[in-house]
């Protein structure tokens, strides 16, 4: 029987019923008393020198209250980037300072390099224009094309970085020697150049600030659309304005959608912070949909060359990738993680690979700065590795279904270090292969192809055995490799003195559904109802401290330091039982929300116990403080693997091209399951985003570097009819084996593993169907590109 | 500025309104309703449905002023009287149609507007009519059940798990 409480449960979502009832608050629904409306000045051109920038005229318009541009801020300091990366020359990477607002030159298309304050919107709308057309800004050939600008001295995004090249790291470069030579020994050896397509990660909610400034106490507070409020304060006051973190509460309410564009702080947080400062009234700012486009971080963009070594039965000896990777104009805060220590360290999947050598040159563009989107760097590395193993199955004439399993890493070879140097710790990558094998009726495909075949479509099937690793730790290892931050989690647990619970974490939900999932954890290890149980999210002033959430942390993480907190709570509990049942604390057991004496019918409820803490009447006043209250901060062992096997079935009109994703199955392992429900909703958004990067999103630029897909008329997002039912499941479990939970994380396997798998199906389809002399179509796979592959 | 008079889930309102004046923003910041929400500017998205005279409409592509003396229904009149969660709703929840919550009000109004008009549709009739609504969390496959469930018939037989 399926639990309906607790640990394991598919509990409801309780925040369902104020986002189903409008009731929501999101920043832009927030109208404060005496606020005034900022909109951003964004550059027209990709690459720009600004002359000058007149403001004169703009500033005396009805209504405007203020005019900001980047002279304003060219003494605070620049937005930074949180990794620090060693080229394989052993020279640092290049760190251009990302200003506020554009000073001296603008870099891409959308970069802001004023900002006019209103009364109201209209008239700061007004008002921006006017100020964009008094503005002279002497356009600056467009730096686009990746291989162009590495190549091009001359013409430089940053003056300063003669070849707009970032870094060029190797992975492991001490190994380079030993890989190459693997695969000059090999047998045979398959070769693949692909695109890993830039992507907008197209939260439904648009960004959105607002600043205040209490002139009282000089204090500020934004609120802001972020996935970890404590990591944007951190870089607001330590490294761009220079406030006192211990003056800005920042605050991200309920948000809508991140996908990683909320991880990052934007120039705009600090100009409305500065705003409100300087006018004493609440500052804000809403990004229109186009804005978006233009100016929150992007993903994905590699360009990729893949060479796989082999033997002639498929077992894999070596992989070597040279990758060109889009920074954009500027360094977002993860954007030298993704493509290095999240994409190469990745790169030999769960597979026995003895060789792997990754090389990365990160380039500047005169296009929107790249950073992660869901995955980050963990699905350009399955793609690359799940297509080339696809084409050397089609060269050497072997069966994908038997090459994954004769690759795959067996249960007993745990804990495996890989040569790129992780260490995974558990999995059976054998048992989802075969129960994806069993879901997707594998066996039925020929008959369904035969169907198919009667329709006039080509019908196709992919496979892709994928890993990856979240929960992105420890800190003494992270901080080895480049990381300026840490990456634990803190929680605090509050007992209430009524007995309800009120846990502060760190994590940040903006969809996941914490605030039913961590009360489930609490209720199951404290035996009280979980509508006992309240999370409070989002608030820097309310919370000790949180890196928030992305990279499937919450729960491996801030999830691991509530369950240590509540570890804190009962030993507490068991020193005042102790005392109130006149026993030794040894003697004390908790279970199912009573502490008693082991062996006796003498008990304490968990409610008496809270009470007692808070009116100690009967306490051990002389060795226990008062209160029931507890704070851990809880910093991994390690990364977790969740991993999986994913089957997808494609049917393709060989007349227009068009491809219908018509079912998708993926099996999932990842460990612990709080709750199957939300799983499973995660991993069907994430294969959902997935079909759309391999059927249909694309991020274009012209030479010119304007955006061609900027709005959602011309950027394909999936809708409700392009992608079929999905049938998942997460019943191989094998439990992390370092934190307390046992959890994985799934909130991105989903966009990991399916872009491969669809274009595997696809490319499968037309070879099925006699169209041979295709072996590779760059994503999305749009009915243009495939028609033009099928009669090219 | 003129003051523009409708009847919002049941109630007589009136607020002012400049010629310029969506309905969205009419909604928002003239009358408080923030339920409904601006996902795109360009009607591309439906996070902004809501139904006017019984019709689904995106309201960023509707000035107040056109909508004047019309009945206008938002997701803050979707729940029943007693202040539970309408069918739609309930489903939603049941079936964790959503997870942002952001495009979930203009899902619920486009999805009860669809069973207004066709109230057993099949899964692909949703699929197809849900088009104009732009989800990024949930892959639609809950959204999807939740609407067939909201119509009676069997999400779980129909959608496999």
């Amino acid at each position: 029987m399926p639990k309906d409480t607790g640990i394991g449960a598919s509990t409801k979502r309780r925040e369902d019923i104020r986002f189903l009832t409008g009731k929501g608050v999101y920043t832009d629904d927030l109208s404060l008393f005496g606020q005034a409306h900022a909109v951003m000045v964004r550059s027209t051109v990709a690459h720009g020198r600004i002359v000058s920038i007149d403001t004169s005229e703009a500033a005396g318009m009805p209504g405007v209250l203020a005019v900001f541009t980047g002279e304003d801020f060219k003494e605070v300091g620049g937005n930074p980037a949180g990794w620090f990366i060693k080229s394989r020359n052993g020279e640092p990477m290049r760190e251009p300072k990302r200003p506020v607002l554009a000073h001296g030159k603008v870099r891409h298309v959308g970069d802001a390099y004023a900002c006019v304050v209103a009364e109201t919107y209209a008239q700061a709308k007004d008002a921006a224009q006017v100020l964009a057309d008094a503005a002279v800004i002497e356009e600056l050939p467009a730096i686009i094309d990746m291989k162009a600008a590495a190549a091009d001295a001359s013409n430089r995004v940053h003056d300063e970085i003669p070849d707009n090249i970032c870094f060029d790291w190797g992975w492991i470069e001490d190994n380079r020697a030993a890989v190459d030579a693997a695969m000059k020994a090999a047998p045979h050896v398959v070769t693949l150049e692909l695109t890993n397509n830039r992507l907008v990660p197209n939260a439904m909610e648009p960004r959105a600030s607002i600043g205040e400034y209490f002139p009282g106490t000089g204090d500020y507070k934004l609120t802001t659309t972020s996935q970890n409020p404590h990591l944007t304060r951190l870089l607001i006051c330590a490294f761009v304005m220079g406030i006192p973190e211990n003056k800005l509460q920042v605050v991200a309410p309920d948000v809508g959608g991140g996908f990683g564009s909320k991880i990052y702080h934007y120039g705009e947080e600090a100009v409305v912070l500065a705003a409100a400062r300087k006018l004493g009234r609440p500052v804000r700012w809403t990004a229109e949909r186009t804005e978006s486009f233009l100016s929150d971080a992007h993903g994905r963009d590699h360009v990729t060359k893949i060479e796989l070594g082999c033997t002639k039965e498929g077992d894999i000896l070596a992989i070597r990738t040279e990758t060109l990777a889009n920074v954009g104009a500027y360094l977002s805060n993860f954007s030298t993680a993704t493509p290095t220590f999240l994409h190469g360290t990745l790169m030999a999947g769960p597979y026995k690979v003895p060789h792997v050598y990754v090389n990365v040159k990160t380039i500047f563009t005169n296009t929107a700065p790249v950073d992660a989107y869901r995955g980050a760097g963990r699905p350009e590395a399955t793609y690359s590795i799940e297509r080339v193993i696809d084409k050397m199955c089609r060269e050497l004439n072997l069966d994908p279904f038997e090459v994954r399993r004769r690759n795959l890493l067996t249960p007993d070879q745990f804990p495996y270090t890989t040569p790129v140097g992780l260490v995974y710790d558990t999995g059976n990558y054998q048992a989802t292969l075969d129960k994806a094998i069993e879901l997707g009726d594998v066996a039925g495909f020929e008959a369904r192809r035969a169907e198919s075949a009667k329709r006039g479509k080509l019908r196709g099937m992919g496979l892709s055995t994928w890993i990856e690793a979240c929960g992105i730790a420890p800190s003494h290892l992270v901080g080895v490799l480049g990381s300026r931050v840490g990456l634990y989690d803190a929680a605090t647990v509050r007992v209430n003195a009524t007995g309800t619970i009120s846990v502060m974490t760190g994590a940040h939900s903006h969809g996941q559904g914490h605030e039913t999932v961590f009360p489930q954890i609490v209720a199951e290890k404290l035996g009280i109802p979980e509508s006992s149980v309240e999370i409070v999210h989002g608030d820097t002033a309310k919370i000790p401290f949180g890196m928030g959430s992305y990279g499937s942390r919450s729960l491996a993480v801030a999830g691991s330091a509530m369950d240590r907190a509540i570890d804190k709570i009962i030993a507490k509990g068991k020193k005042i039982a102790a005392h109130m049942l006149e026993a030794a604390e040894g003697d004390i057991t908790f279970a199912d929300g009573k502490f008693s004496v082991a062996g006796t019918d003498k008990a304490k409820s968990f409610g008496e116990i809270a009470f007692s803490a808070y009116v100690p009447h009967n306490y051990p006043l002389e060795t226990l403080e008062p209160g029931l209250e507890e704070t851990a901060f809880y910093d991994p062992g390690n990364f977790t693997y969740p991993a999986g096997a994913y089957i997808c079935e494609v049917e393709v009109d060989p007349d227009t091209g068009k491809v219908d994703v018509v079912s998708f199955t993926a099996a999932d392992d990842f460990g612990n399951v709080m709750n199957p429900m939300i799983v499973e909703g995660q991993v069907h958004g994430g294969v959902g985003q997935g079909i759309g990067q391999a059927l249909c999103e694309n991020t274009s630029y012209d030479e010119n570097g304007q955006l061609l897909t900027g709005s959602f008329m011309d950027y394909a997002m999936p809708r409700a009819d392009d992608v079929p039912f999905y049938t998942v499941d997460h019943s191989c479990a094998t439990p992390c084996t370092h934190n307390p939970l046992g959890v994985k994380g799934c909130g991105e396997a989903g966009a990991i593993g399916s872009p491969p798998a669809v274009v595997n199906a696809v490319i499968d389809a037309l070879h099925r169907g006699g169209i041979t002399h295709v072996t590779h179509i760059d994503m999305p796979v749009s009915p243009n590109r495939v028609w033009q592959a099928i009669n090219g | 500025m003129t003051k523009v008079t409708m009847t919002v889930n049941g109630t007589p309102v009136s607020a002012e309104a400049e010629g310029r004046t969506l309905l969205v923003n009419f909604l928002r910041e003239g009358l408080g309703l923030t339920g409904t929400h601006v996902g795109c500017d360009t009607s591309q998205c439906g996070a902004c449905v809501v139904h006017v005279d019984g019709k689904a409409v995106k309201s960023c592509t509707v000035f107040a002023m056109d909508v004047a003396g019309s009945d206008v229904r938002t997701i803050e009149g979707m729940a029943n009287a007693d202040g539970s969660l309408g069918v739609v709703q309930q489903a939603f929840q049941d079936h964790h149609g959503l997870q942002c919550g952001f495009c979930t009000p203009g899902m619920v109004m486009s999805s009860a507007a669809l069973l207004a008009e066709n109230p057993r549709p099949t899964e692909s009739e949703i699929r197809h009519y849900l088009e104009g609504n732009i989800c990024r969390c949930t892959g639609y496959h809950n959204i999807v059940k939740a609407v067939l469930a909201a119509s009676g018939q069997d999400a779980g037989a129909m959608a496999a798990e």
